[in-house]
């Protein structure tokens, strides 16, 4: 469906921005709803408050990391409304970031350690990691046939979770450097998930900021067609540093503060 | 004697330090001081009343505003410098072992580490401000920080506290202490109390004012901060006419008249007494930047970032941004994009310092013009025209590159 002959606005949700928008993940939000109208779609930026009904017929849903206590909340309140579960099964993309990420699952750890459901749109569960993951993420995307990105996905995690993927879902990427999932067994271990049209990811910065591809990936699934090339040098030159900073260090001694 | 060796040490390190140049030498004292006398910060205060100022902002312009305030009446131990983790509190207690026991201490305190000094100080008063996300790599979220003082605080009966009612952390943790002195300072960021800290469901606000379902709420309090006043229960109004621009300097001052009053100053001569601070650690100081004058500004965090507009100079005057995201910083400077840029979108930004690509892809989002630039010294650009200040804000480390580097001071 091109601009011309889509009937209304790109809907975008962005879920509990104030329960889950600890770690700047509100940017994606801004991010996709630029890099769309970009590309001469209209979009309708919606940030809902904390507990309210999720519509269920938005064209992409956002969710992002935020504290412990606020994710339980959030899980809670998005099982008794159903709203994004409707939506998933209408079609909708979802991308949901750290705590996102996690509640998209089966189960997911709470403040006290307790196990606390999810809400099972995504085949992965998390448990707690033997120690927090804090620092910059490196993964390399899956590459091979169905291969949905080239870029290397750069980004900062803070988690204290460890996510293992299901049948059902396959790894966004594999660990360059950094935790990500934090469950590789032998091999690297792999960053975030992807089901269908749902993508799970540690990756703050915000993700989609630091990684244009996947936003636009994002962007095709719901518009249903590759989208015009939107280079930005400031963008190219971030990815650049970061991933120079993250490659440099492994090699060499840190540059003394 | 093995703290009298530790402390002779330590200002032999400080000296080898500054004559070395690297560093002012306070830091490197204190800790050589630890590493002799591990107790040396319980050793240090033995028998002193101490007050420790913490938050996640405005602590160290509380501390100073306070130590003015105090110092009316004589001498006043205090870490000026904001060298607020134990090294720098012990090098700022070594360094005045031969004040007089009634001398006043007044220390600011990291709030990570706060909950450790308390074990070591008897009748201490806190001065509790406000806590906000802030270097999450570091400092762990919000809840936790809270969690973690309210422990602290229920395990030191004795302490006693000024704390600002309006915060719902600092409400929640300073509850558990017997003798406080709510003040309504105010508190503009909301965004990381959103739950109840006691029960975790949705807080009602009207207002300033917040509730629970659960039955917490905010304390009845003692003293309001009322545009630009601090008013008492007796309704009586203190004008807050300190030098420090902006509202968040008032909602400090206002928690640092209290607390002077609560060590027997009475608000009426602690409010003149600090008049003389007009600048702290650098902070409002006009330096040289490659040729032009800028205005440096501590802009740290998203809640610190939502009093800074208001405090810049009016469109279309540009600013200068620096970012850096070393240990001091906070490792992930993702917060940018919980600061509203988008409020600069009539001026341009000249970003700098070394994580000025992340500032850059967020002004670009933001639909603000914006120049990168690796060194404003060397180079500065045209983009700055003929303004005769600008505003420079930068994060903790890039603010005192800049304080360094444009010939400030920063023991003002």
């Amino acid at each position: 469906m091109t601009d011309a002959t889509r009937l209304s606005a790109l809907r975008i949700v962005s879920i509990y921005p104030t329960l889950l928008g600890t770690y700047g993940d509100g940017g994606n939000l801004r991010v996709l709803t630029m890099r769309a109208r970009a590309r001469g779609f209209d979009v309708e930026p919606i940030e809902l408050d904390a507990g309210a009904p999720v519509p269920s017929g938005a064209d992409l849903y956002l969710l992002g990391g935020g504290e412990d206590d606020a994710q339980v909340a959030a899980a809670r309140a998005l099982r008794a409304d159903g709203g994004l579960t409707r939506g998933v099964a209408a079609g909708a993309v979802v991308f949901g970031v750290c705590a996102g990420y996690q509640l998209l699952g089966s189960e997911f750890p709470g403040s006290d350690g307790a196990l606390e459901p999810g809400l099972g749109l995504l085949d992965v569960t998390t448990a707690r990691l033997p120690k927090r993951a804090v620092g910059e993420l490196l993964a390399l995307p899956i590459s091979g046939a169905g291969a949905l990105l080239t870029d290397p996905l750069t980004g900062y995690e803070n988690h204290a979770g460890g996510t293992r993927l299901g049948p059902a879902a396959k790894p966004l990427g594999l660990v360059e450097a950094g935790v990500g999932n934090g469950t590789g067994a032998g091999g690297p271990a792999s960053e975030g998930a992807v089901q269908g049209r749902i993508v799970g990811s540690y990756l703050h910065g915000p993700g989609l900021a630091r990684n244009p591809e996947l936003a636009d990936l994002l962007l095709s699934w719901v518009v249903g067609e590759a989208l015009a090339p939107w280079a930005q040098a400031d963008i190219e030159a971030l990815r650049a540093e970061r991933l120079a900073a993250v490659r440099g260090r492994r090699t060499g001694p840190e540059p003394a503060p | 004697m093995r703290l009298l060796l530790a402390t002779s040490l330590g200002r032999l390190a400080g000296a080898l330090s500054r004559a070395f140049r690297r560093g002012d030498g306070f830091v490197i004292g204190g800790r050589v001081v630890l590493a002799v006398c591990p107790d040396a910060f319980g050793r240090l205060v033995a028998g002193r009343r101490v007050a420790f100022v913490s938050a996640t902002n405005g602590k160290t312009t509380t501390t100073r505003l306070l130590a003015a305030a105090l110092g009316r009446a004589g001498a006043v131990i205090t870490n000026t410098s904001g060298a607020n983790m134990p090294a720098g509190l012990v090098a700022a207690l070594a360094a005045a072992r031969g004040a007089p026991a009634s001398a006043p201490v007044v220390l600011e305190a990291d709030e990570t580490y706060l909950p450790r000094l308390l074990p070591a100080t008897r009748q201490s008063l806190l001065v509790l401000g406000n806590l906000s996300r802030d270097q999450l790599d570091r400092v762990g979220e919000v809840a936790m920080v809270a969690r973690r003082w309210r422990t602290a605080f229920a395990a030191a009966p004795e302490v006693s506290a000024v704390a600002n009612a309006d915060d719902p952390h600092v409400a929640w943790a300073a509850s558990v202490i017997d003798d406080v002195t709510w003040v309504s300072a105010g508190n503009s960021w909301t965004a990381d109390s959103v739950l109840c800290p006691s029960c975790g469901q949705v807080l009602r606000r009207a207002g300033g004012d917040w509730s629970c379902a659960c039955g917490f709420r905010r304390p009845p309090v003692t003293w309001r901060l009322d545009d630009g006043a601090l008013v008492g229960s007796d309704g009586a109004r203190h004008e807050l006419d300190i030098a420090l621009p902006g509202v968040a300097n008032q909602a400090n001052a206002a928690m640092a008249a209290v607390a002077a009053e609560t060590l027997g100053v009475p608000v009426a001569q602690a409010i003149p007494a600090m008049r003389s601070v007009n600048s702290v650690g650098g902070r409002y100081q006009v330096v040289d930047l490659g040729g032009r004058r800028a205005r440096l500004l501590l802009g740290k965090n998203p809640a610190g970032w939502a009093e800074m507009f208001a405090m810049l100079a009016p469109a279309p005057a540009p600013v200068v941004i620096a970012i850096n995201a070393r240990a001091a910083d906070g490792k992930d400077p993702s917060w940018l994009w919980d600061v509203p840029f988008e409020k600069l979108a009539d001026r341009v930004v000249v970003a700098t310092g070394e994580r000025r690509h992340d500032l850059a892809v967020r002004l670009l989002y933001a639909g603000v013009a914006h120049v990168s630039v690796d060194d404003p010294w060397a180079c500065p650009p045209t983009e700055l025209g003929e303004h005769a200040v600008v505003d420079a804000v930068g994060t903790y480390t890039a603010f005192r590159d800049m304080l360094r580097r444009g010939g400030g001071a920063d023991n003002d």
